[in-house]
C-alpha cells in the first residue's frame, strides 16, 4: 500500500511554484511522512468550459452499466452542460491498469459518478477497487441523505436522516496478517486524531448549514476504548466549537436498535467506516430499499457520487427491472455539486412525481414496472419543463 | 390563422429534429424515436449576445440572421455595436461583457484594430474584452471543405492557443529613447491551463495526438516554462501522445505536410501565426470558425481575424466562416438538430460548386451565397 501511494503521490506532488520556491527538493520520503494522511496536491485547473464540465464516468459491474445509461440519456434530452468521459473497468482482470487510469481520470476532472465497481479476484495483494478509489483520491468522508418518499410503502415514514461516515481508515485499513502464529489472523483498525476530526468537522458543519440541531456519534468506545474512544473524544471537541449543535453519542449496538424502533429522534449521525456502512444499509432497508438513495463521497480536491448503498445488483442485470431512481438521484447530487441548479431541480422534480404522484414502480418497490416505464414516464415530466440549455 | 400554422410546423419540426438527433449520436438509443416524437416540448428560447465587428461583419452577421430565421432557430439576438476604430458608436465594454457574461454565448465578429492608440493605452478592445471575460482559449478547428479547391486534402486538425498572455500582455515601454523594451509574459498557472485544456478537447473528441508549439531552444525560461507545464498535464494522460515542435519547423510541417497534425496547443503569438497558416491551407479566412472559451462563457467568432474591410458594402465576402460559427453556436446550446440543419447545407452548396464567392474562384455576392444555404436547409 504505502508502495502504491509512493508511486501515485511521485506524479501529483511537487508543484512547480513550490519547486521553484524552495532551494532543495524534498524527497519522496519527506513529503509522504511530513504529513502521512493528507497528501499534498497541486492544484489542477478545473475541468470546465465554456459553461460545460467534464465528468468521468465508471459504470462499473452488474447493473452500473444500464443505469449509467438512462442518466445518460435523460441528460442528453435535458441538454445537461456535462461531457462524460466513460471508463470501463475489467471487473476480471488481475491487473490495475484501468483503475489507474481512472483515478487519473478523476484527479483531471475533479468529479466523477460511478456505480460499483467489482474485484472478482481473491489473491491478497489484489486490493478491493472501490476502497482503492476512496484511498488514492483521500475521500475522507461519505455522505447519504436519507429522506424517505411519501409515495413509498416502507416500515417508517418521513425519515429525514444525514449520515456522515469516516471513508479511508477504520476497519478498511486493509492490513491483516497471519504472521504472529498459524491460525490467528490480526486485523487492524487504525483510527487517527486528524482524520476523526475532518469527517467531525464536516458533520458539523452540514448540520450548521442546513440547520439542523443535533448530531450524534456512533462509537463502540466502551469495548474498543482506544480506537473508538479516540474517535468519541474528537467529536466531543470538535462539538465545542458548535454551541447552537446539541451533541450526543450512541452505541452501535444500541443505535440499530433505535433506528429500526424509533429512527426519527435522530438527524446528524457521525461514525466510523465499518459501523457507517452497516447504518446506512439499515436505513436504506428501512426507508424503501437500495434502489432509491444517493451517497456522496468528498474529499479536499475530488467528489464521486453513487448510489448509496454499495450493491452491484448482478443478479438483475440486463433484466430491465432494476430500479434507476439512486443512480439519476446521484446524478442529481452532482448536478447540484456542479452549481447547474436549474437543471438539477427539473431532473429531481420529475423523479420525485415519478415516484410520488405517478406511482411508476419497479419490482424492489412492490411494482410491476419495468427501469424503461420509469425512464419514459421521467422524460414524459421533463417534457413539460421548459429548459434551457 | 397563420399564426397557429407557423407553430404547428415549428414544434413539427423540432420534434422530427429531436428523433434525428437521437438516432444520430447513440446507435442504441434507450428511448425510442416514436416514443420521443409522441411528446410536446413547450418551446425555451436561447438568447446571444452579438457583436458584428467591423469591416464586412455587419454583413455577414446579417446573412447568418437570414439563415437562423429561415431555419427557425430558437434563438434571440442581443446586439451590441462593438469597435475600436468607430469609438462613437461603440457599446460600453461593461456592457457588453455583463451582456456575454449573462447569457454565456456569444458571436462576435472581427473587430478591427488601429496601428497607433489614441489615449496612450496598449491594450487593443479585443485584449481588453479576452481579460474581462477570461476568454483564454482560442480554438480553431481547421478542416477541409468539400467542394473548395486546396493544395492539400483531408486536412483536420485543431489550434489550440492561449490568448490572454504571452506577446500580448501590453507592457511595452521605451527605457532609454531607441530601445523598446516589451515583455512576454508566460505564468506556469495559464501554461497549465491551457495544456489541459488541449488535452481534454482531446479527450472528449478522441483525438490521438498533442502537438506542443514553442520556441524553448532560444526562449529557454519563457516558453520553457510553456512546454514544461504541458509536458506536466501530459503526464495526467496517459492514452494521448504528446510531441513538441518548435514553431518555425511546425510552420514549414504545415505548409508541406498538415496532415500529420491533430491537436496543436500554442502559446499567444505563434497561435496567432499557425491559425493563420492553416486557415490558408483549406481556402482562407471566410470558411474557418473558430471559438474561444472561459470557464463560464464561449465566444464563436471567425477562425483568422481579417475584417475584409476592402470590401465593405461590396457584397463580396464569403458567409461560411460566419455561418459555421453559427451552427457551433447552436451545437454548443444543446440545439444540434439546428446545427445539422444548417452544417449540411453549407456543405451541400459548397459541394455544388454553383455559387462560389470570389475568395473560392467564382463570382456570387454574399446573398447569393446565403440563399442558396436557405435553399439547402431542409
Amino acid at each position: 500500500m504505502a508502495l502504491r501511494l509512493a508511486r501515485f503521490t511521485k506524479d501529483i506532488i511537487r508543484p512547480t511554484f513550490i519547486r521553484s520556491l524552495s532551494t532543495k527538493e524534498e524527497s519522496l520520503y519527506d513529503i509522504q511522512h511530513k504529513q502521512p494522511l493528507q497528501k499534498r496536491l497541486t492544484a489542477i485547473p478545473n475541468a470546465q468550459y465554456g459553461g460545460r464540465h467534464a465528468v468521468t464516468m465508471l459504470p462499473g459491474g452488474g447493473i452500473g452499466p444500464e443505469l449509467m445509461n438512462y442518466v445518460r440519456e435523460i441528460f442528453r434530452y435535458c441538454g445537461v452542460p456535462v461531457d462524460f468521459e466513460i471508463i470501463d473497468i475489467d471487473p476480471n482482470s488481475e491487473g490495475n491498469d484501468d483503475l489507474e487510469y481512472a483515478i487519473t481520470s478523476i484527479k483531471r476532472n475533479g468529479v466523477a459518478i460511478k456505480g460499483n465497481i467489482e474485484t472478482k479476484s481473491e489473491q491478497t495483494d489484489t486490493i478491493s477497487r472501490n476502497v482503492a478509489l476512496r484511498n488514492e483520491l483521500d475521500l475522507f468522508v461519505n455522505v447519504l441523505e436519507c429522506k424517505s418518499y411519501p409515495g413509498i410503502i416502507s416500515r417508517h415514514q418521513n425519515i429525514d436522516i444525514v449520515i456522515v461516515r469516516q471513508n479511508t481508515e477504520g476497519e478498511y485499513a486493509m492490513l491483516e496478517h497471519e504472521q504472529s502464529v498459524p491460525g490467528v489472523v490480526e486485523s487492524m483498525k487504525v483510527v487517527t486524531d486528524e482524520n476523526s476530526e475532518r469527517v467531525a468537522r464536516y458533520a458539523f458543519e452540514y448540520a450548521k448549514n442546513t440547520g439542523r440541531s443535533r448530531v450524534t456519534t456512533v462509537h463502540k468506545a466502551n469495548i474498543m476504548k482506544l480506537s473508538d474512544g479516540l474517535f468519541l473524544e474528537t467529536s466531543r471537541r470538535v462539538a465545542k466549537d458548535y454551541p447552537d449543535i446539541k451533541h450526543n453519542d450512541m452505541i452501535i449496538d444500541n443505535c440499530c436498535m433505535q433506528l429500526v424502533s424509533n429512527p426519527h429522534q435522530f438527524e446528524v449521525m457521525n461514525m466510523t467506516n465499518l459501523y457507517g456502512t452497516i447504518v446506512s444499509n439499515v436505513i436504506c432497508g428501512i426507508a424503501g430499499g437500495a434502489g432509491l438513495l444517493s451517497g456522496k463521497n468528498y474529499g479536499d480536491h475530488y467528489a464521486i457520487f453513487e448510489p448509496g448503498t454499495r450493491n452491484t445488483g448482478t443478479a438483475i442485470a440486463g433484466k430491465n427491472i432494476a430500479n434507476p431512481v439512486a443512480m439519476l438521484n446521484a446524478s442529481i447530487d452532482m448536478l447540484y455539486h456542479l452549481g447547474h441548479k436549474h437543471h438539477a431541480d427539473a431532473i429531481a422534480d420529475a423523479v420525485y412525481k415519478t415516484v410520488c404522484e405517478d406511482r411508476i414502480h419497479t419490482p424492489d418497490l412492490g411494482g410491476s414496472h419495468t427501469s424503461l416505464d420509469v425512464i419514459q414516464n421521467i422524460v414524459r415530466r421533463l417534457s413539460e419543463k421548459t429548459i434551457h440549455w | 390563422m397563420s399564426f397557429l400554422a407557423r407553430n404547428l410546423g415549428r414544434t413539427l419540426v423540432q420534434v422530427s429534429a429531436r428523433g434525428l438527433q437521437t438516432s444520430a449520436v447513440n446507435q442504441n438509443a434507450i428511448l425510442s424515436d416514436e416514443f420521443l416524437k409522441g411528446l410536446s416540448k413547450p418551446e425555451s428560447r436561447t438568447t446571444c449576445t452579438l457583436i458584428p465587428g467591423d469591416g464586412v461583419g455587419p454583413e455577414l452577421m446579417y446573412s447568418l440572421q437570414e439563415v437562423f430565421k429561415a431555419a427557425n432557430c430558437p434563438v434571440d439576438f442581443e446586439t451590441f455595436f462593438f469597435s475600436e476604430v468607430n469609438p462613437t458608436m461603440s457599446a460600453r465594454l461593461e456592457d457588453v461583457t455583463a451582456s456575454i457574461k449573462k447569457n454565456k454565448v456569444c458571436l462576435k465578429g472581427i473587430l478591427a484594430t488601429p496601428d497607433f492608440s489614441r489615449t496612450g493605452e496598449l491594450q487593443t478592445l479585443n485584449m481588453k474584452l479576452r481579460t474581462d471575460l477570461d476568454l483564454y482559449a482560442n480554438v480553431v478547428h481547421v478542416r477541409s471543405l468539400p467542394g473548395v479547391k486546396s493544395r492539400h486534402h483531408d486536412i483536420d486538425c485543431v489550434i489550440i492557443r492561449e490568448q490572454t498572455e504571452g506577446e500580448y500582455s501590453a507592457l511595452e515601454h521605451e527605457s532609454i529613447p531607441g530601445v523598446v523594451e516589451c515583455l512576454k509574459i508566460i505564468t506556469a498557472k495559464k501554461s497549465a491551463r491551457i495544456a489541459k485544456f488541449a488535452f481534454d478537447y482531446a479527450t472528449k473528441n478522441q483525438r490521438k495526438k498533442v502537438t506542443c508549439v514553442h520556441k524553448a531552444n532560444i526562449m529557454k525560461l519563457g516558453d520553457g516554462l510553456f512546454l514544461k507545464s504541458c509536458e506536466e498535464i501530459s503526464k495526467l494522460y496517459p492514452r494521448i501522445k504528446f510531441e513538441k515542435m518548435i514553431v518555425d519547423n511546425t510552420t514549414m510541417q504545415l505548409v508541406s505536410n498538415p496532415n500529420q497534425f491533430d491537436v496543436m496547443v500554442t502559446p499567444n503569438l505563434y497561435g496567432s501565426i499557425v491559425d493563420n497558416i492553416a486557415c490558408g491551407l483549406v481556402g482562407g479566412a471566410g470558411v474557418v470558425a473558430g471559438a474561444s472559451y472561459s470557464a463560464e462563457t464561449c465566444v464563436f467568432e471567425p477562425g483568422a481575424r481579417h475584417t475584409f474591410s476592402e470590401a465593405v458594402g461590396k457584397n463580396l465576402a464569403n458567409p461560411t466562416a460566419m455561418l459555421l460559427c453559427g451552427a457551433k453556436m447552436l451545437r454548443h446550446v444543446n440545439l444540434q438538430p439546428y446545427s445539422d440543419m444548417i452544417t449540411s447545407a453549407i456543405n451541400k452548396v459548397l459541394n455544388e460548386g454553383r455559387f462560389r464567392t470570389k475568395d473560392l474562384g467564382g463570382q456570387s455576392t454574399t446573398t447569393d451565397f446565403t440563399y442558396a444555404v436557405i435553399d439547402h436547409l431542409k
